[in-house]
């Protein structure tokens, strides 16, 4: 289990964030010296709509223990409809990866806007703990990668 | 292989504090592929970039990450200086270790340790670059304009201005719109056909603009810079270019039964007619549903007195095909049907009316030659009731939610007008709120109070009834008051809501530009970007964006047409290199991805593909990389894995998702 | 039973969303019987929202209510002023004991003053 220096869990976070609100978002959380678990690493993607099912499934697969996305709000997206597949398309797979065994407080869709840097911080701080809560998540972890 | 510098910016202490810089680029130096990596105080600085210019020549670099502030921020200078020293700008990746990392994590080791895996990340991304050109595409430098009232003709001249040429295309048989019908303007009170009929001679005559009247948009096809759209010229059954606009067949013709559109059927006018004298082109046409020739086969009596032979019954609508490189949307709006607001008797009394209606009324080239009279028995009226909001703000499902915008200074305009011309004449106004934000605005309300004594009362009107001796009783609350009223009144105005033209939705279709739930045009950012729609090389311009008054209207046409000028003054688009791209050996022609695609840039084909046992016809998609704007839609809904998108490949987020999770 | 403890069992039983409304007074304009009543239908969504619904109840505006529903049918916003004075009624009924009635002692109660919506309103809600 990934620990740090105090014997400490420490999980492994992936955010995929879209580049036009979220990641905005969080650059402002950053401007606004808002913290939020340095667990958290975050991806940058032109739309949420670009994150393929895939993506997920690699980050579990070499051992992420959570993977959030945020994307612009519905009816904001920059690209009109991006965000609208990405509501259906993770609601298919978080349900499959329910399924799976990946609890669903692991995996999070989150619309964060440009401006809305606190509730970047907000969210990954509340998404961080519920992490921390669940523990480490090894059910789709392949031991090959190790 | 590739050789991939590093370069750690302290960005002063912002980084330096948080993070150790030199252990970042120590530790990163050892990772695969990287030949170089260096630290300094300012890497955006001229000696900063000096620093990366100069390594890259030394080292043979061929990719570059820097580790530093926000992609949002410095993306663009780091590119540009990789370009200088004959990179490909797209072999340069950034870490962001200030935003999310240096200035959120306060503790040194735990930021270090962060910095060091987003460093990682960016490095396996540009292991992955390839270099990437921006396509380049021509641009046709031509506008098209659609819709002819005073936010189209604005839009049109400022452009024709500029030197290229614009066409307009009105549905109706003259331009002019919606302004031609109003009497005077606020808050000058200066006569509307004075201020805009010079303006539709100015676009009639101009050199650069093509007017196509009762005309509509067929098809469009194509991408900014390049669209390919289909008019069709609507039979008029009158030759333009042989007319003389004498007017003797408007005089000549034995129908009259046709409500006048112009005056919103308050009178009549004959079967082929001029909308009205000041139209623009003055030409007339023939209303096929009402002409005898057409219904009976007998008449021709306008052809017969035409002397320039210009009447022609068997004309056709002509189909006009024309290429454009920007396109302005400027179709404007309507009052909404009263159909469901029963209560104001809108249907059952002839002397309620619209406030559009009323505006026809008191315009001296209206039903009434401009006298005050109503349309039941044509005496004057003396008490006059006006009616703010119906409609409007409305979450009933029977109106509209939003404001309209107008209403509440045209009211005032017409409470102030009659007030003027007939002092005796009672005035009275039922308002919710009284909304007069602008330049001189509110003065001219509180005018019609203090100067006019127009009576204005903060309530609502529950009904209009006839009292049985043919008197309309207006029943409202008054509720500063606390009571309810019941006026006897001779008129009644509603200031009806408004809502976009009936056409704006197809036309929106056709376009590939996005509406709200309104049917509005929507903008590509409210703040930022407001004449612009995100669909590219698409404008608005005036009311099809949302309600606007005369003014507004105007800045926005001129807004819309400088960002037209801007484009076609470009003879080439760059477009964003980071598109998708699809695979022809791969792609099995489902046509998932084209029907994922907001911005119709995917289109199919049949195509001779050699997949190494031979060739063979396929249809395969095809990525039009003028239109793709690159969001990646369609790489997901690809099953068979043909679709990638350049600058952010599968392969690459990949790459990225392994760094993260070592 | 506090006085804000009323209005908001008042806006549980109308299902009336006070604050969607925008004060234009369209209902109040439309109600026939506005004269009778000393509280108006847009005055029983303002006072309510206020926490003052004491003064409602206590006032016979209740029973000049015809319960056309005119103001629910005109209001822009769907606000239901109707609904609400009905809940008010029922809430003063409820106070002073006549909760729960057998429809059969219904019209024993009946007299010339009984207004008729009051019996309507009392079919409606105590026939269980």
């Amino acid at each position: 289990m990934p620990m740090n220096e105090n014997g400490e869990f420490t999980p492994l976070i992936v955010a995929f964030c879209c580049n036009w609100c979220s990641y905005a978002g969080a650059d402002l959380a950053g401007s606004g010296r808002l913290a939020y678990p340095a667990e958290v690493k975050i991806i940058r993607v032109p739309c949420s709509c670009r994150v393929n099912p895939t993506f997920i499934l690699r980050a579990f697969q070499k051992g992420a223990d959570g993977v959030i996305l945020a994307g612009c709000h519905p009816g904001d997206c920059h690209y009109s409809t991006g965000n609208y597949y990405t509501r259906r398309r993770m609601t298919l797979l978080f349900s499959m990866l329910e399924y799976l065994g990946i609890e669903k407080e692991r995996t999070r869709v989150e619309w964060i806007s440009a401006a809305e840097g606190a509730k970047f911080a907000a969210t990954m701080n509340d998404f961080a703990a519920k992490i921390h809560e669940l523990g480490e998540c090894k059910r789709l972890e392949d031991l090959r990668c190790k | 292989m590739q050789r991939i510098g590093v370069f750690v910016c302290h960005c002063g202490s912002n980084i330096a504090a948080a993070v150790d810089v030199k252990q970042v680029a120590e530790t990163l130096k050892n990772e695969p592929n990287v030949v170089f990596a260096a630290d300094y105080p300012y890497m955006c600085s001229e000696n900063g970039q000096q620093l990366i210019r100069n390594a890259i020549k030394e080292n043979q670099l061929t990719g570059v990450v820097v580790c530093s502030c926000s992609p949002r921020m410095h993306e663009a200078t780091f590119r540009k200086t990789a370009e200088e020293s004959g990179l490909n700008p797209y072999m340069v990746e950034i870490a962001n270790i200030r935003e999310q990392c240096s200035w959120i994590h306060k503790d040194r080791m735990t930021a270090t340790a962060k910095a060091v895996v987003l460093g990682r990340a960016a490095i396996a991304k540009v292991r992955l670059n390839a270099p990437l050109t921006a396509g380049e595409s021509p641009v046709v430098k031509r506008a098209l304009v659609i819709g002819g009232g005073i936010a189209g003709i604005q839009t049109a001249l400022d452009i024709a201005e500029a030197g290229y040429p614009v066409d307009i295309v009105e549905k109706k048989p003259t331009i002019g719109g919606k302004m031609a019908q109003l009497d005077k303007t606020f808050p000058t009170l200066d006569c509307a056909a004075c201020i805009l009929t010079p303006k539709m001679v100015e676009a009639a005559q101009h050199e650069n603009i093509t007017l196509y009247t009762y005309s509509e948009i067929e098809e469009v096809k194509g991408y900014v810079g390049n669209f390919r759209v289909k008019i069709r010229k609507k039979a008029r059954y009158v030759h333009e270019d042989l007319c003389s606009g004498c007017g003797v067949c408007t005089q000549k013709c034995p129908s009259r039964k046709g409500g006048n559109e112009f005056n919103l059927s308050l009178d009549k006018r004959g079967a082929i007619y001029i909308p009205f004298a000041q139209a623009i082109p003055n030409v007339p046409v023939i209303d096929t549903e009402q002409c005898l020739k057409f219904k009976t086969g007998k008449c021709g009596l306008c052809q017969m007195n035409c002397a320039a032979k210009a009447i022609d019954f068997s004309q056709q609508d002509e189909i006009v095909e024309q290429e454009y490189g920007a396109i302005v949307a400027a179709t404007g709006f309507n009052p909404i049907s009263l159909d469901k607001f029963g209560e104001f008797g809108y249907q059952t009394y002839p002397d309620v009316v619209t406030s559009l209606e009323f505006e026809r009324i008191l315009n001296a080239a209206g039903p009434t030659k401009g006298h005050l009279e109503r349309p039941s028995d044509g005496k004057p009226p003396k008490t006059l009731v006006f009616v703010q909001c119906v409609g409007s703000r409305d979450t009933s499902g029977r109106g509209k939610e939003y404001c309209s915008k107008i209403c509440c200074m045209y009211t005032a305009k017409h409470a102030m007008l009659v007030r003027e011309k007939y002092p005796d004449t009672e005035v009275y106004v039922f308002y919710i709120d009284v909304r007069t934000p602008g330049k001189n605005f509110d003065e001219f309300y509180r005018r019609a109070v203090e100067q006019y004594g127009v009576h204005y009362i903060k309530g609502m009107v529950g009904k209009v009834y006839d009292d049985g001796a043919g008197h309309l009783m207006v029943r409202a609350s008054d509720l500063l008051a606390n009571e309810q009223l019941t006026i006897s009144a001779d008129m009644v105005i509603l200031a009806a809501a408004t809502e976009p033209d009936k056409t704006a939705r197809s036309l929106a279709t056709m376009l590939t530009a996005s509406m709200d739930t309104n049917d509005f045009f929507t903008e590509a950012h409210p703040k930022l970007r407001p004449v612009e729609s995100p669909t590219a090389g698409v404008f608005l311009s005036g009311f099809c964006q949302g309600p606007k008054d005369i003014p507004e209207t105007v800045s926005q046409a001129g807004a819309a047409a400088v960002k037209v000028i801007g484009l076609l003054s470009k003879n080439k688009l760059k477009s964003n290199p980071c598109v998708a791209r699809s695979d022809s050996l791969v792609c099995s022609g489902c046509s998932n991805c084209e029907k994922v695609c907001p911005f119709g840039a995917i289109t199919y084909t049949e195509a001779e593909v050699n997949d190494g046992t031979g060739k063979e016809i396929r249809r395969i998609a095809v990525v039009n990389e003028a239109v793709c704007h690159g969001c990646g839609a369609c790489t997901v809904a690809c099953p068979s894995g043909a679709m990638d998108l350049k600058g952010f490949s599968s392969n690459q987020i990949f790459a990225e998702v392994d760094a993260i999770c070592r | 039973m506090t006085e804000r403890d009323y209005c908001e069992e008042a806006l549980l039983l109308s299902g009336v969303h006070p604050e969607k409304c925008m004060k234009c007074g369209k209902c109040s304009g439309a109600c026939p019987s506005y004269d009778e009543m000393e509280y108006h239908p847009h005055q029983f969504v303002d006072m309510i929202a206020k926490g003052q619904i004491k003064k409602l109840m206590e006032s016979e505006s209740l029973y000049h209510c015809l319960s056309c529903f005119v103001c629910v049918e005109r209001c822009p916003r769907n606000v239901m002023p109707a609904n609400l004075v009905e809940a008010v009624r029922t809430l003063r009924e409820r106070s002073i004991g006549n909760d729960r009635l057998k429809p059969d002692d219904v019209a024993a109660l009946l007299d010339e003053e009984t207004p008729g919506q009051l019996l309507m309103a009392a079919f409606r809600k105590y026939s269980k």
